[in-house]
């Protein structure tokens, strides 16, 4: 285990806080007035059905965006001025498609994760050393000099995380990490995210499987261009908002999930 | 065809070339270079071989011209290769000619001494930015809006030439399909300069150029500036383009940005290994092209580039055959744990 547990800010001012965000593309609404806290710790679900503004709504909260009204807040400073790069760890949602065609190590990709602390320079023995640690807790230090494209998907979505830890990040985003990706090593993955979350590093993931956010989550918002839904998953799966936010269709997107 | 010997005789391009791109002559110490070193060195490997053509002056040039482009070309190509970007190289070397055009226009209308070398480094360059900027306002690069700036440039080089008084238009077959005897000292100073540019710069920005080419989103989320680099990714592409144009010609040069980078990316495990392969696949093209257009006096830009795909085929095929050899099933193990998954994972490699 690293240091960066212990560094986690404890406080009880929430990470993240998205106050009354509306924002589209050119004339197409995306979201309307959106207020949702992330606290320190947590583990966010964000669900709600294809184009509902999931992915806008988490570019806006790692200021990778810019509301066209409201206020984005990261780590207590608004979001589009944060720069302190290494507290973010994230998984895009296209990011397994260079993964797969380019020759690269699982090594060079972990060591990315330094990159926001040391862009230019040769590594320190700390840098190397939250290399290792990373390799070793999402259980991949053996194939670390392997081209992560010839892994399987379970082991290349490890990969990313790693590099989440080497950063040392406070919160971990991930847009989609399990599409395509067979449900045993999902299952396997979201153990790690689990885990994870338990040693204190917030996470914030979108998926479009309601059962594996419902499993995991300790708190579960529902979106569909407004927030129909922010609080317990227990509290959640027993409300209408799943049907409001998904309409009819919400039976599709129940997959069994033991 | 564009025989090297015609090419030498018919091309009355000397006076064009010769025109000074710097004020100041940088070009000596290139020149005490070529004297002193490279040219004794050359002599001595020409008496070791039996080969007296690496005696000869302009093809000491020529092999340290394309020694250069080997060596740049691979450089910057692996990054635009993996950005899925290797269409950008061919639109930027056919906006170059544009700017040649641009260049022996100018001088002929206003009775300037530019170098046209000179005006297509600066086409190239706005070209590059400016194309760099629609990318960021569409989001995503498209074939159509790259066509339709390659055909573009290439459209405008052809009306400016033609507008331009006939006696220029003969010697354009040089800059089309590149040319060996006219390599001029100035020409091999440019590619040496920009070797020494290229290859510093490309060192001291390899950790931001690699995270943005492998993974711009996350990137942008780490706070690294993702727009400057994408902006030195194309300047760069746009003065390897230019500098190598004279040898492998317009059409030619991109491939010396994506045909060996094509091949590492068969058998390298590492990005870093998959530049240093590149470089040695493209050194050997340029090597086996540039003595091929000699003895057989044909075309040296195209030399160069089947040299290359015939590295590149035989990097294939050892590929393939490596997978099938049951010695070198290193993966094996992990991935037939999940089958399909090892299906997919070829599937995106063989495309």
């Amino acid at each position: 285990m690293t240091t960066a547990t212990t560094k986690r800010q404890q406080s009880g001012d929430p990470l993240i806080s998205v106050d009354d965000v509306t924002f589209g593309y050119g004339e197409v609404p995306v979201l309307e007035s959106v207020s949702i806290d992330v606290d320190p710790g947590s583990f966010v679900g964000l669900v709600g059905p294809n184009g509902s503004g999931k992915s806008t709504l988490l570019d806006l909260m790692l200021g990778l965006r810019r509301p066209d009204e409201g206020t984005v807040s990261l780590f207590g400073e608004p979001a589009h001025k944060f720069d302190a790069g290494e507290r973010i760890g994230y998984v895009a949602q296209d990011a397994t498609k260079a993964a797969r065609d380019m020759p690269i190590t699982v090594r060079e990709v972990v060591e990315m994760g330094r990159y926001p602390r040391r862009l230019f320079g040769r590594f320190s023995a700390a840098d190397r050393q939250a290399i290792e640690d990373a390799l070793e807790q999402v259980g991949i230090t053996d194939l670390a000099s392997r081209r992560v494209g010839r892994l399987s998907g379970g082991q290349r979505q490890r990969v990313f995380i790693a590099r989440a830890l080497a950063s040392e990040a406070d919160l971990l985003a991930l847009d989609e990490p399990t599409v395509g990706v067979d449900a045993e090593s999902r299952e396997e993955f979201y153990g790690l995210i689990h885990d994870l979350n338990a040693t204190g590093l917030t996470v914030i993931l979108i998926e479009h499987d309601i059962g594996v956010v419902t499993t995991h989550a300790t708190d579960v918002a529902c979106l569909d261009r407004q927030l129909f839904f922010d609080g317990d998953p227990e509290e959640f799966v027993e409300t209408d908002a799943l049907s409001q936010a998904y309409g009819k269709d919400q039976h599709i997107l129940q997959h069994d999930h033991e | 065809m564009f025989t090297l010997r015609r090419l030498g005789e018919s091309v009355p391009l000397d006076n064009v070339i010769a025109t000074p791109l710097f004020a100041v002559n940088v070009f000596a110490p290139i020149e005490w270079f070529l004297n002193y070193v490279f040219g004794p060195g050359m002599d001595v490997l020409a008496d070791l071989l039996g080969m007296p053509m690496l005696e000869y002056p302009y093809m000491q040039r020529a092999y340290l011209a394309a020694l250069c482009i080997a060596l740049i070309g691979p450089v910057v190509g692996t990054f635009l290769v993996h950005r899925e970007m290797a269409m950008i190289s061919d639109t930027l070397a056919h906006t170059a000619f544009a700017g040649v055009a641009v260049g022996l226009f100018l001088n002929s209308a206003f009775s300037l001494t530019l170098s046209p070398l000179f005006t297509a480094f600066v086409v190239a360059v706005v070209t590059a930015l400016l194309v760099e900027l629609l990318v960021e306002h569409a989001g995503a690069y498209s074939d159509t809006s790259l066509a339709i700036v390659l055909t573009g440039g290439f459209a405008v080089g052809s009306i400016l030439i033609t507008a331009t008084d006939g006696g220029i238009a003969v010697g354009i077959d040089a800059y089309l399909f590149g040319s060996l005897a006219t390599v001029s000292t100035e020409s091999v100073g440019i590619l040496v300069l920009m070797s020494v540019l290229v290859g510093s710069l490309v060192t001291l920005a390899y950790r931001p150029l690699l995270y943005v080419t492998f993974d711009a989103t996350a990137a942008r989320a780490a706070r690294l500036n993702v727009r400057l680099y994408k902006r030195l990714m194309v300047v760069l592409t746009a003065l390897v383009v230019v500098s190598a144009m004279q040898i492998m010609g317009v059409i030619l040069v991109a491939a010396m940005l994506v045909v060996p980078v094509a091949a590492a990316a068969q058998v390298a495990e590492s990005f870093k290994q998959s530049i240093l392969l590149a470089i040695l696949a493209a050194e050997f093209a340029a090597i086996a092209g540039v003595t091929l257009s000699y003895v057989y006096g044909i075309a040296a830009g195209g030399s160069i580039v089947v040299a290359a795909i015939a590295v590149y085929t035989l990097a294939l095929s050892s590929r393939e055959l490596r997978h099938r050899l049951p010695t070198v099933q290193r993966f094996s193990s992990s991935q037939s744990e999940h089958p399909g998954t090892e299906l997919e994972a070829d599937g995106g490699e063989q495309e």
